[in-house]
């Protein structure tokens, strides 16, 4: 058995046979050619046509890969129809006197390696769209076609690198992974790999000729790939594969369906997010929408304060690509654990209890509004929500209300263009809020309860204490009787309430949690399916004749 | 002659597949357009140029509108940067 290991996309199992995948061989005439007019004439056909393959390339894409690889398509014929690139090309085959696909060679591969000279590593790899172009207009002049190269039989295709054109062009019944010896997980193999979701190595070095035609499986988890596996490890391969087409199923079976019970009780399910890479796991999970992105990444991936319009485009990106879904943005919850040294915060005894988020902001009031305003500008982009965190009193929710207000009205003044439908909400994660529930419920559009901090406090358990282990009880009928307590507060002043902490993915407290009348749940993006599942096969009214 | 100067917020940078859009939206006018980074220059029409600058996040370009139809070419180009960059 030979071991190779790389970069993984996609987490799931491939088992088939190698094929490795070849460039076709261009023999390319060098000398001197007696007709320098006639070879521009070919080269500005295969140009044309290689124009004209793009538009279907993009057609393909749209329907298979989607529109970030398709749109790879329109930029390569913008830069097929650069008049540098073709007067350039065309320069050395009058004036060197060298064939059409000569020329297309040096000519491109010059542009190509300006390009790959480049610092910035995204232009970096913009010397593989020459590249592949290039291959287009030499297919063209030579008369040759590289959708042969993929033999007949399904198989894992190994390959340098994938060019955009060829990724599309390839048959994907017959496609059961993919392994680049090149490649960045951002390239065009990886996305795609990603988009059909189909295990897929990057930058696997150990890839030898001698595979080809050998049984492989790649283990997506692990960024392995085995060849020729012994039989033990092949079953335990085939039996993970076995669980994860189980999963697919499900989300085949669930996706688009509505997350309601069998008497048509409505809860929406809603996924949790860190940062804008996590939009791709929000739609490959139907979520309905986003209930607590937590707006840390932004403070945390920064050496100083983030602005304005850093934040601003941020959350825009996220409102933008999931519009017209709800997205509920949590202002920043720093402190307690999570700190950071341009904030100069003090050493405390008690952090948990201690100087964080809402506590913070309303202390700092140039910070809060920084992200205030980036928020409101981003508001015009998709369908925001505007979560509190570590609210225990009325007057707090009033002055975050009011500072929010503020920089409304500036922002208008300034020309900003602002949604007039953002929902305002807290979360509920102190017995404090719990208790005041009637008269916070007045102040906002929504809850979320944090049942993470919620528990914590109302039960005196240090959460990052191992020791306590022994005393905790994540099904604590206090912290259920909070729960209940505020969903019911909300619902008397028209208020919806979800739930965003751990808890509300526990399934086996669905039921409860039905039955109280929670409206939204809001669980890691891997739990929403499951989830779905189990409101689908809930019966609310027999529970509540229980 | 107009002239525009604008700073690159997109963490990207002036990328490949805006940058195209760019250049078509450039080709519509007849004014020649030059885009100024540092001491590197280009033509705006000229794709390759362009993403050849390497602009990005933070950087601030200056861009020369000079010709019969300059008001109106700036005022879209700019329109555009704005809006994508």
């Amino acid at each position: 058995m030979q071991v190779g290991n790389g970069k993984s996309i996609v987490n799931g199992i491939a088992i088939g046979k190698i094929k490795i995948y070849k460039e076709p061989e261009r023999i390319i005439y060098e000398g001197i050619v007696d007709d320098p007019a006639a070879e521009v004439a070919r080269f500005e056909a295969a140009v044309e046509k290689a124009i004209d393959q793009q538009t279907v390339l993009y057609e393909k894409a749209i329907v298979d890969a989607g529109k970030d690889i398709a749109e790879v398509f329109m930029v390569h014929a913008a830069m097929l129809e650069d008049d540098d690139l073709q007067d350039s090309t065309k320069e050395i085959i009058t004036g060197q006197k060298r064939s059409a696909e000569y020329a297309t060679k040096v000519g491109f591969d010059n542009y190509a390696q300006m390009f790959a000279d480049m610092d910035d590593p995204y232009m970096k790899a913009r010397a593989a769209d020459i590249i592949d172009i290039q291959g287009m207009v030499l297919d063209n002049l030579m008369g040759l076609d590289s959708a042969s190269m993929q033999g007949t039989e399904p198989a894992i295709l190994v390959a340098d690198d994938f060019a955009p054109s060829q990724t599309v062009k390839l048959d994907k019944s017959l496609l059961l992974g993919m392994i680049c010896i090149e490649g960045s997980s951002n390239s065009h193999t990886a996305i795609l790999a990603r988009s059909m979701n189909i295990p897929a190595l990057m930058q696997c070095k150990e890839v030898q000729d001698d595979w080809d035609g050998k049984l492989a499986v790649i283990d997506g988890k692990n960024a392995v790939v085995y060849i020729e596996p012994d039989k033990d490890l092949l079953d335990t391969l085939k039996k993970r594969q076995d669980e994860d087409r189980k999963k697919e199923a499900l989300l085949q079976e669930l996706k688009g369906k509505p997350s309601e019970t069998i008497d048509g009780y409505n809860v929406h399910v809603y996924a949790n997010i860190g940062g804008p890479a996590d939009v791709g796991a929000v739609n490959q999970n139907d979520a309905e929408g986003v209930g607590l992105f937590r707006s840390e990444f932004v403070y945390l991936n920064s050496k100083e304060e983030p602005g304005e319009e850093e934040q601003f485009t941020a959350y825009k990106r996220v409102l933008e690509s999931l519009a017209p879904k709800l997205v509920i943005i949590r202002t920043c919850d720093i402190g307690a654990d999570k700190t950071i040294e341009y904030m100069h915060l003090d050493k405390e005894e008690n952090p948990a209890l201690g100087y964080r988020a809402v506590r913070i902001c309303l202390t700092r009031k140039p910070f809060f509004k920084t992200q205030l305003r980036a928020l409101l500008r981003a508001s015009a982009y998709g369908n925001l929500g505007i979560m509190f965190p570590m609210i225990i009193s009325v007057a707090e929710v009033r002055e975050c209300k009011e500072i929010l207000e503020e920089c409304r009205q500036e922002l208008l003044k300034e020309g900003y263009k602002i949604a007039d439908n953002i929902q305002i909400g807290i979360m509920v994660e102190t017995p404090a809020a719990v208790f005041c529930a009637d008269e916070l419920a007045e102040e906002v559009d929504f809850f979320s309860l944090g049942t993470n901090d919620l528990t914590q406090y109302t039960c005196a358990l240090d959460r990052q204490n191992a020791k306590l282990e022994p005393f905790s009880d994540t099904h604590h009928p206090a912290v259920l009787r909070a729960i209940k307590m505020t969903i019911e507060a909300g619902h008397r002043h028209g208020t919806w309430v979800g739930i965003c902490g751990e808890l509300g993915a526990d399934t086996t407290l669905t039921e409860e949690f039905i039955k109280y009348g929670v409206d939204e749940l809001s669980v890691n993006p891997k739990s929403v399916l499951p989830l779905r599942k189990a409101i689908r096969s809930i019966d609310r009214s027999k529970l509540l004749a229980k | 002659m107009k002239e525009i100067t604008f700073t690159v917020t997109d963490p990207l940078g002036i990328h490949a597949r805006p940058a195209g859009i760019l250049v078509k939206e450039a080709k519509k006018f007849s004014s020649k357009i030059t885009v100024f980074k540092g001491d590197k220059s280009c033509d705006m029409r000229k794709l390759l140029q362009l993403m050849g600058l390497a602009v990005k996040q933070g950087d601030t370009i200056n861009v020369q509108v000079e010709g019969d139809d300059e008001d109106a070419c700036a005022a879209a180009i700019e329109a555009f940067l704005k809006e994508n960059f």
